[in-house]
């Protein structure tokens, strides 16, 4: 009898280890471009190495639509994934629902690059670990610089002028659809990385400085989104008021664009097999706005968090480590151009061999405009959505430039009225 | 629909009685009236009394999306309040308005197309012809499409560059360059109410189908007998005729109309211009963490749906009494 009892309790302990061991972790990654296959391959490697199993999630491609869903999610306290994919603006905003990773993360946090950690913290707390950077970069097609005897363009007007140079050219040969510059003009978050470039070129600021102070309305601002305004519906297609990162991708990609603004993922996108313009494309940092301006991309990137609600926080908080680990990292790199946050990969020969772009990113990187996020803390939201629509009105004229960056002014005083948090 | 019907049954027999000692057999019907109408009662302020209760209770809070349990109460300062010599809240908010009127507008507009367009097609399927069965299934398609599929299919359709749309409109020779429909807070809203008209006239059909087929022969036997044109039959007999049952189809179709999100939201995004009422609430809501703000919001939908309503029913009344000549 003691022996039954005894052999029973066996089974039942090594039921208990075993399915502690293996545990079911879900994901969220994006699928913009190939990220979600890229995620899959990375996730499937960590699975087969642990004996637990992944699922992964899919989220909305923009980045508005992800935040809510997320922020539904965890004001719910559902524990449904646990492990998530954020941008480097959202630590803030979720920072409440996240684990914190500073013991688990402190020994290899000083490898990343020093902007993409300062994003990850929340009063000095990492909440999570980077996982890509990004920067807003020009896209330029190489063949049709060369046709038309153009540099790349060093300042905003070059752009225009060179666009619109070879948007004519190549209407008269009988591309119809030819347009001179694509990039995202939705009312969505995406224009607010535009928009802070083309301001941040100019030394226009950065909306709201370092010390919270509101600091958009200004001479050079208005230039800025003056520029811009005149470039839908000349050099632009007007539709580009609707088009996020893949609407501008598309016509890109489909050989019918001479510039593109994107982010990096787009480069493996426009070098793969299927691609109507591989070996064409060329890049290079954004326009400077005028010649006493400055190349502005603006950070981008994206981080891994833990969600508090995981019912598997250590398992997740492995799974996050493996991903923002180095070889993953290396990985992503090569296979899908995903700029590594380790700096010490920037030398790596392998990525360099395919990514030849990647040693100019460091610059890019060092230079990139961090949109206000740390300064606005929990508001940054409604400041960026009040900036976009305010930018928004000014591309499809319903305002002019000066008239809406006072508007702007006003409303995000408005917002901080209590000051910021 | 369920709550006046309970309402009424439960008022009757109180009525009857009067102000005198009820008998016990009354009392007793009294009773299991109620009981009969308590699981419909008790359904109704579950999904619909306590959820409306919660927003309106939270619309008089500071709550954050972000920590639910953790508010406190401030009167009326999400609609309304005077600081630092400025109004804030949400009534001093010129984007509330703003999408106040996008959505009346919608409203309107969409509605008066789908009422003409679904009496045409009512019309037409309630002649006798071959095939008319299948007609009538077919025309409920666009209806049976869930709101955010058909929105998002009418958004590539509509793609300036990739839309066929723009293609069949640019071979047909229409248009000289493609048109980007939804970017352009003008056409975007248009947009809209195209859809929406596709998806709605079905229903509109449906419902004043349902009604003409109520009708007495008889009377257009009279009419035909006495010569009178199709057009005065039409206006002075079938018309006054389907009115209640058009004035249902209206108001279905406003309520629905007032509360419209998704084909706003997936058509235009969060832009300002275009947004309605609801994209509104759940910016604060969602996007913004303010539940306080954006409870307010959606009470102030409520309160504008209901006084929808009351005008539209008190104008169809006001229009019923004067017809008997």
């Amino acid at each position: 009898m003691s022996r039954l009892i005894a052999s029973l309790a066996a089974a039942a302990g090594l039921l208990a280890t075993t399915s502690a061991r293996a545990v079911e972790i879900s994901i969220s990654c994006s699928a913009l471009g190939k990220e979600y296959e890229i995620c899959k391959q990375g996730v499937d490697a960590w699975a087969a190495r642990t004996g637990n199993t992944v699922k992964i999630v899919s989220t909305p491609n923009s980045a508005t639509e992800r935040l809510a869903l997320f922020q539904q999610l965890l004001a719910a306290g559902a524990g449904d994934i646990d492990v998530f994919q954020i941008d480097v603006v959202w630590t803030g905003t979720l920072g409440n629902h996240l684990l914190d990773l500073t013991a688990k993360g402190q020994a290899v946090i000083g490898d990343h690059l020093p902007a993409m950690v300062e994003t990850s913290r929340v009063e000095g707390k990492l909440m999570a670990i980077p996982w890509f950077a990004d920067a807003g970069l020009l896209y330029y097609r190489k063949d049709l610089l060369d046709k038309y005897k153009r540099p790349v363009p060093e300042t905003w007007a070059d752009l225009t002028e060179t666009a619109r140079l070879i948007q004519d050219g190549e209407r008269k040969e009988g591309k119809g659809e030819f347009w001179g510059y694509t990039w995202q003009g939705r009312a969505y978050e995406g224009l607010t990385t535009n928009a802070l470039e083309w301001v941040a070129s100019h030394n226009g600021g950065t909306i709201v400085d370092e010390k919270g102070e509101v600091t958009i309305e200004n001479p050079k601002a208005a230039e800025a989104l003056k520029t811009a305004a005149g470039w839908v519906g000349t050099i632009t297609p007007e539709g580009v008021l609707n088009y996020t990162e893949e609407e501008a991708r598309g016509i890109f990609q489909a050989g019918n664009a001479a510039f593109m603004r994107n982010w990096p993922y787009a480069w493996a996108l426009a070098q793969g097999g299927d691609s109507a313009i591989k070996d064409k494309v060329g890049i290079a940092p954004l326009p400077k706005g005028g010649a006493d301006g400055r190349h502005a991309g603006t950070l981008g990137g994206q981080l891994l968090a833990v969600s508090k609600y995981s019912k598997n926080r250590d398992t997740a908080t492995d799974l996050v480590m493996y991903l923002t680990g180095e070889a993953e990292q290396k990985r992503r790199a090569v296979e899908g151009s995903f700029n590594p946050t380790i700096v010490s990969l920037y030398s790596d020969t392998d990525i360099a061999r395919a990514n030849p772009f990647i040693g100019d990113l460091v610059d890019v990187f060092s230079n990139a405009v961090a949109r206000p996020a740390t300064a606005t803390g929990q508001n940054y939201n409604k400041v960026s959505t009040e900036f976009f629509n305010a930018v928004h009105q000014v591309l499809s004229k319903k305002s002019d430039p000066a008239q809406a960056l006072s508007r702007l002014d006003r409303d995000l005083k408005r917002i901080k009225r209590n000051g910021w948090q | 629909m369920i709550m006046s019907g309970a309402v009424a049954g439960a008022g009757a027999p109180v009525q009857v009685t009067g102000r005198g000692r009820r008998s016990s057999l009354t009392r007793s019907r009294i009773r299991a009236a109620w009981l009969f109408i308590a699981p419909s009662l008790i359904v109704v302020a579950l999904i619909a009394g306590w959820p409306l209760a919660r927003t309106i209770w939270f619309s008089f809070t500071d709550a954050s999306l972000d920590a639910l349990g953790d508010y406190a109460f401030i009167g009326l300062e999400n609609y309304l309040a005077h600081d630092d010599g400025g109004w804030f809240g949400i009534l001093a908010e010129p984007d509330w308005w703003h999408s106040v009127w996008n959505t009346l507008w919608f409203t309107a507009v969409s509605v008066s197309l789908e009422t003409v367009l679904g009496m045409v097609v009512a019309l037409i399927l309630n002649a006798a012809f071959p095939g008319r069965g299948l007609m009538r299934a077919i025309i409920l398609i666009p209806w049976a499409i869930p709101t955010i599929v058909s929105a998002k299919m009418w958004n590539w359709m509509l793609h300036d560059q990739f839309g066929v749309i723009n293609d069949l409109l640019l071979r047909l020779g229409l248009i000289a360059a493609p048109v980007p429909w939804t970017a352009n807070a003008d056409t975007a809203l248009w947009a809209a109410v195209m859809v929406d008209v596709w998806k709605h006239t079905s229903f509109m059909a449906l419902l004043i189908l349902a009604a003409l087929q109520m009708l007495p022969q008889d009377i257009y036997e009279a009419a035909k007998v006495d010569g009178v044109s199709p057009v005065r039959v039409f206006v002075r007999v079938t018309l006054p005729l389907i009115k209640p049952a058009l004035l249902v189809a209206v108001i279905f179709r406003s309520l629905d109309a007032l509360r419209v999100f998704d084909l706003i939201y997936v058509l235009t995004s969060n832009a300002k211009e275009t947004a309605s009422m609801s994209v509104y609430a759940r910016q604060q809501l969602v996007d913004f963490q303010e539940v306080g703000l954006g409870s307010a919001a959606a009470t102030l939908i409520f309160l504008i749906i209901a006084l929808v309503v009351v005008i539209t029913l008190a104008a169809g009344r006001v229009r019923l009494g004067e017809d008997p000549r």
